[in-house]
């Protein structure tokens, strides 16, 4: 139960970011779960959306630099020491984690994380035989 | 004073006898030694016994850098490896660098016509010269030591950069003569007012500077903030490396040491000669070169010359400063960088030719500075910085280590870099020269 995850190449300059976002929200694309990374240069705009086959064909049409990748969204208790023990767990099975932000929406009583995994079959059979919950494509177009 | 007097005060009756004798040998000499060059002229039509003055030269064919590449190494040589004493290797326009070779004769003659270009410049017997030009496969700091050599100079082989260290060399040792890049030189001022240097006392009174296009109004600046005169001098390492003109003190034109270096001035697109004083691109021939003659060689630079004596007592004919390439070259810090080079690396990383753009910018009194700005597309692009960031890294080292200098690479978003009639313009000169 892999969801996608859309990366946009972004320059580091002004209204770049809301370019973006509006270029989304014109096209009635929700934003689900976001987070940036960035250089001095230049920035990765990471999101998940409702629909991901629908941004992507916008950001071509409009000359945006922007890839899908598989990520995998985890239902984490949201007490203390929640995240920890599913990364605990995940670190004991060597599962490498390259990167990880939340939702912005709460799902159920728990947090959902976006995680990408190097290997991500293998990062999802540890969970799956740990009895953590991952979430689906559709359970986040329901969000 | 003139170091060569007989040769460079030649009356232009003699000094014309002397490039006919020249040339009828050095057609037979090519033709005898040279597949490539019996190739070339059988090709054209062209036999060495049709050439019986000068004046035949237009019948001869052109050589050029392509025939440089194709015949890489040694196929445009005259001689065996064996027989050459040194090689020196510039950039070429794709793959193969361009490689010439000297051999002790070819030296000896580098080392003459050097020593012209120091006394053209105003140098003495007695004089020290500091030469700031990198020493290596440029042939710039060579050069200028060959010839400060033969004519006795005391040498101070600083080569480039370490500039704190050329300033306290110049102030401990009072030398009178610099040979650097322009743009160095200019630089060296800041540099010297930063550490409590007033430029103007410096001991430097005769710059040669060269290597690189500059104008004018950067010689007056520089004679203005050093103290000094600021000299031209042009060359190119396919003919011999620095050594090919030189100003002299009345700065009216490069003395072209025409009795080794024969130049025409054509028009690119028809190869026709045009008028004196008019522009066109400059064509040599090196009339006594043994290692690799060059025939009527496509130097890609427009000048104008003139055929009218000096005031300085010098017969031979003068080019103005360079007006501009025939081709795509850009010369940055004393390289030749051409857009294919890049090209070639951006290709070679990721299987595809993302859309580029060289932009090269010098702030003022600061040496040259090159970005290389790449669009990011689909192919390149990952979601992960460190990859990203490898990415940049990897362009910049590979195109660091193909053109020898250093470069900033940026990477920017689709059709950032402006196209013009769809065509992306590749290089972005913002110097002001």
């Amino acid at each position: 139960m892999k969801i996608t995850q859309i990366s946009v190449f972004l320059e580091n300059r002004k209204g770049r970011l809301y370019e973006i976002c509006s270029m989304l929200g014109k096209a009635d694309i929700n934003i689900r779960a976001l987070t940036i990374a960035e250089t001095e240069a230049f920035g990765v705009l990471r999101i998940v959306v409702d629909r991901p086959a629908d941004a992507i064909e916008l950001f071509r049409r409009n000359s945006v630099t922007a890839n899908q990748t598989e990520v995998v969204a985890v239902e984490i208790p949201d007490q203390p020491g929640g995240l920890a023990r599913v990364l605990g767990i995940l670190a004991d099975h060597d599962v490498n984690v390259e990167y990880m932000y939340g939702f912005v929406e709460k799902f159920s009583e728990n947090a959902l994380l976006v995680f990408r995994f190097d290997n991500p079959e293998y990062a999802h059979q540890v969970l799956r035989q740990n009895a953590i919950k991952v979430v689906g494509e559709r359970d986040i177009q329901g969000l | 004073m003139i170091w060569n007097e007989p040769v460079e005060t030649m009356p232009l009756e003699d000094l014309k006898n002397l490039q006919s004798e020249r040339l009828v040998k050095l057609c037979r000499y090519v033709y005898d030694k040279c597949s490539v060059y019996r190739r070339k002229f059988d090709a054209h039509g062209v036999n060495p016994s049709d050439i019986r003055s000068i004046d035949d030269i237009t019948k001869l064919p052109f050589t050029n850098k392509i025939d440089m590449r194709d015949n890489y190494p040694f196929g445009l040589f005259s001689v065996p490896r064996t027989a050459l004493v040194e090689i020196h290797v510039s950039s070429g326009t794709t793959g193969n660098p361009t490689l010439v070779g000297y051999t002790r004769n070819d030296i000896e003659l580098w080392s003459e016509v050097m020593a012209r270009t120091l006394c053209c410049a105003g140098a003495r017997t007695d004089d020290t010269v500091q030469i700031a030009y990198g020493y290596g496969l440029f042939t710039g700091g060579l050069g200028f030591h060959y010839g400060a050599l033969k004519m006795g100079l005391t040498i101070i082989p600083t080569s480039s950069g370490q500039t704190k260290r050329q300033l306290k060399i110049m102030q401990d040792f009072k030398p009178r003569i610099l040979c650097c890049t322009p743009s160095y030189c200019l630089y060296m001022a800041e540099e010297a007012r930063e550490i409590g240097i007033d430029p103007r006392t410096s001991s430097w009174n005769i710059g040669i500077f060269g290597a690189e296009p500059w104008s004018e109004s950067m010689r007056s600046e520089i004679e203005g903030t050093w103290n000094m005169l600021a000299t031209d001098v042009y060359g190119l390492s396919e003919i011999i490396g620095p050594g090919v003109s030189q100003e002299c003190h009345y700065k009216d034109g490069l003395h072209i040491f025409s009795d080794v270096f024969y130049p025409e001035i054509i028009n690119p697109d028809t190869g026709r000669p045009v008028p004196d004083g008019e522009d066109g691109e400059l064509v040599i021939t090196t009339l006594t070169k043994e290692g690799i003659p060059l025939i009527r060689y496509r130097t890609r630079d427009i000048v104008s010359m003139t055929t009218q004596p000096c005031r300085c007592g010098r017969t031979s004919p003068r080019t103005s400063k360079i007006k501009g390439r025939t081709d795509d070259m850009i010369v940055v810090r004393g390289i030749n960088v051409f857009p294919s080079q890049i090209e070639e690396v951006l290709l070679g990383i990721e299987g595809t030719q993302p859309h580029y753009q060289i932009v090269i910018d010098r702030q003022a009194h600061q040496l040259d500075e090159v970005e290389i700005m790449v669009e990011v597309d689909e192919k390149i692009f990952s979601d992960e910085i460190k990859q990203m960031r490898s990415l940049e890294k990897k362009i910049k080292k590979e195109i660091e280590a193909v053109l020898s200098i250093g470069v900033t690479v940026r990477l920017v978003e689709p059709k950032t870099i402006q196209r013009s009639e769809g065509k992306a313009k590749r290089v972005v000169d913002k110097r002001q020269l």
